[in-house]
């Protein structure tokens, strides 16, 4: 069974996670409609090493993965605007 | 025995034609350069040397042809779709899928089986019942049919499925086939190469070079090819090759697996899909159940395949047929499939002149291979889109005009 480490309640099977998408920051609210429209749709579809958004829905906690999209594997976890204690 | 077979066993070498000449190096510039050998690159390659007589083609595929989600999928050709215009674009694939044993001179097993899509809950009907009025409307020939109707074609279902989801009823899809995946490359393949197409395996695209907005060549492991018009037909692979040209979309990857059983003498005639329970099945030419399910929940660029999924595939399996449990699954495997927020294709012109794309497949473009290819052929010929895709053009994102095939498509296939 593949495991992931919830920064609040540690290592815990896969199954309870749920995957948010890419870590990405909204164009300013004035922003044009082609500007948003590309926020809103397009995605960074190509592999690497990238910022996600997962969910342990048992305890509600959303936090942020670190984890190369072409292996699969997990680099670290942690929660929004604590990377630096991970 | 037949006087073939005696001349192939006592023949030193091999005394069968190949089905496409074995090219190593590429020439220092096509007309068109296709990456991607499968079904949809060589399909689009043999419709643009048959139909508008350009045949200065070279197919670049990185590793053989066919090897992609081209010999991955499942196999089921169908048209019930919830939108118009999507109900109209697999039809006409549908149609030409129908002579297409003919046309290349291949048997591709295409076998017309009829496909229900249960329905377990109300909203469920609601939704079969909206797909058969768009699908009537179109011409195509689909319709709901009740637990009974269901109940006859395929007897060994159980319809309570084993008391968890009693299945309502069902939409019915007379033309619902299947058909030999691998087949249909080496067809076109064959039927490419015969009209004096290039096709190169082996062969990796790199960079592509592209001067004032415009394409000017390719970069691959053979070399450098100019060209004016590439077509990229990569399906799990477009987000590489998109960012090869600086072009944004909203293509994201996530594996699709699918599974066989050990084969079995024909019981099961009909395709049958639940999206309740994230199954759909029909038994091959072979006698081996082809089995699928819904999509991986999360992005990952690899074909690796896991136990989760054929645990929870095989459970729902056993809901509808509890007398399969002493059936072994022998094979399983995945394939990287290009997912676009509509569930429908990208087809046609780009914002880079001489980049055409052909993408967004996702669980669903085995059964458009054939129209994929005819029109993105004329597109790149004309430098025009036909009609027939406008609605999958690339800026109908930036347009927000989406589509509206999400409940026709979500289970994968
Ligand atoms: C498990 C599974 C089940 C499915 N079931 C169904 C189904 O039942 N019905 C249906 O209609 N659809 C189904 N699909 C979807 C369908 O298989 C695909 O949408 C379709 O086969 C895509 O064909 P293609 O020719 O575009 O891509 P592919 O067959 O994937 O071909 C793309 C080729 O491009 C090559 N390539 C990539 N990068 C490069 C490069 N840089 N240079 C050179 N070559 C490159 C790859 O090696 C590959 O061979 C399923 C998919 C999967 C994975």
């Amino acid at each position: 069974m593949k495991l992931l480490t919830c920064p609040v309640n540690g290592t815990r099977p896969l199954s309870e996670f749920v995957f948010g998408g890419e870590l990405r920051q909204p164009p300013a609210a004035d922003c044009s409609d082609q500007v948003w429209a590309h926020y809103v749709h397009n995605r960074n579809g190509a592999p690497g090493l990238k910022q996600e958004w997962w969910y342990h829905a048992p305890s509600g906690t959303w936090f942020i993965a670190e984890r190369n999209t072409l292996t699969d594997q997990v680099i670290r976890t942690y929660l929004k605007g604590q990377e630096s204690q991970a | 025995m037949p006087l073939r077979l005696l001349k192939y066993a006592l023949s030193k070498e091999y005394p069968g034609k190949r089905f496409f000449q074995a090219h190593e190096t590429p020439k220092k510039s096509y007309d068109v350069v296709i990456i991607g050998g499968g079904g949809h690159g060589l399909a689009a390659a043999y419709y643009l040397a048959k139909e508008h007589g350009i045949t200065n083609v070279a197919v670049l595929e990185k590793g053989y042809i066919g090897g992609g989600n081209t010999g991955r999928n499942t196999t089921i050709v169908r048209s019930n779709y919830l939108t118009p215009e999507g109900v109209k674009f697999y039809d006409a694939s549908v149609k030409i899928y129908e002579g297409l044993s003919e046309e290349l001179d291949l048997n591709l097993f295409y076998s017309t089986r009829g496909h229900y899509t249960l329905a377990h809950t109300e909203s469920a009907m609601r939704t079969m019942r909206w797909r058969a009025e768009v699908n009537k409307h179109v011409g195509v020939e689909s319709y709901v049919v009740g637990p009974d109707e269901i109940a006859k074609a395929c007897p060994q279902l159980d319809m309570s499925c084993s008391g968890q989801a009693p299945i309502l009823g069902a939409l019915f899809h007379a033309p619902g086939s299947v058909a030999r995946h691998d087949g249909v490359a080496w067809g076109y393949a064959r039927g490419a190469d015969s009209l004096g197409v290039e096709i190169f395996q082996n062969t990796e695209v790199l960079g592509i070079d592209v001067q004032g907005g415009k394409v000017a060549g390719v970069k691959t492991n053979k070399g450098y090819i100019a060209t004016t018009k590439v077509l990229s037909a990569v399906a799990g692979f477009t987000p590489r090759i998109c960012e090869m040209v600086g072009l944004e979309t909203p293509i994201v990857i996530h594996p699709l697996q699918a599974c066989v059983t050990e084969p079995m003498k024909p019981w099961l005639d009909t395709i049958l899909v639940s999206g309740s329970l994230h199954v759909y099945v029909s038994q091959s030419s072979r006698g081996e159940l082809v089995m699928g399910s819904s999509l991986d929940p999360y992005e990952v660029h690899s074909t690796r395949s896991t136990l989760d999924f054929v645990e929870g595939l095989t459970s729902h399996m056993l809901d509808m047929f509890p007398f399969l449990s002493n059936i072994k699954v022998v094979r399983q495997w995945a394939g990287m499939a290009d997912m676009t927020p509509d569930f429908a294709p990208v087809m046609g012109k780009t914002p880079v002149e001489g980049f055409y794309l052909d993408a967004g497949w996702g669980t669903w473009g085995f059964k458009a291979t054939p129209i994929s290819g005819k029109t993105m052929a004329e597109t790149i010929a004309r430098d025009q889109a036909p009609d027939l895709i406008h609605s999958f053009r690339l800026s109908r994102f930036e347009d927000y005009e989406l589509t509206g095939e999400k409940g026709a498509a979500s289970v994968g296939h």
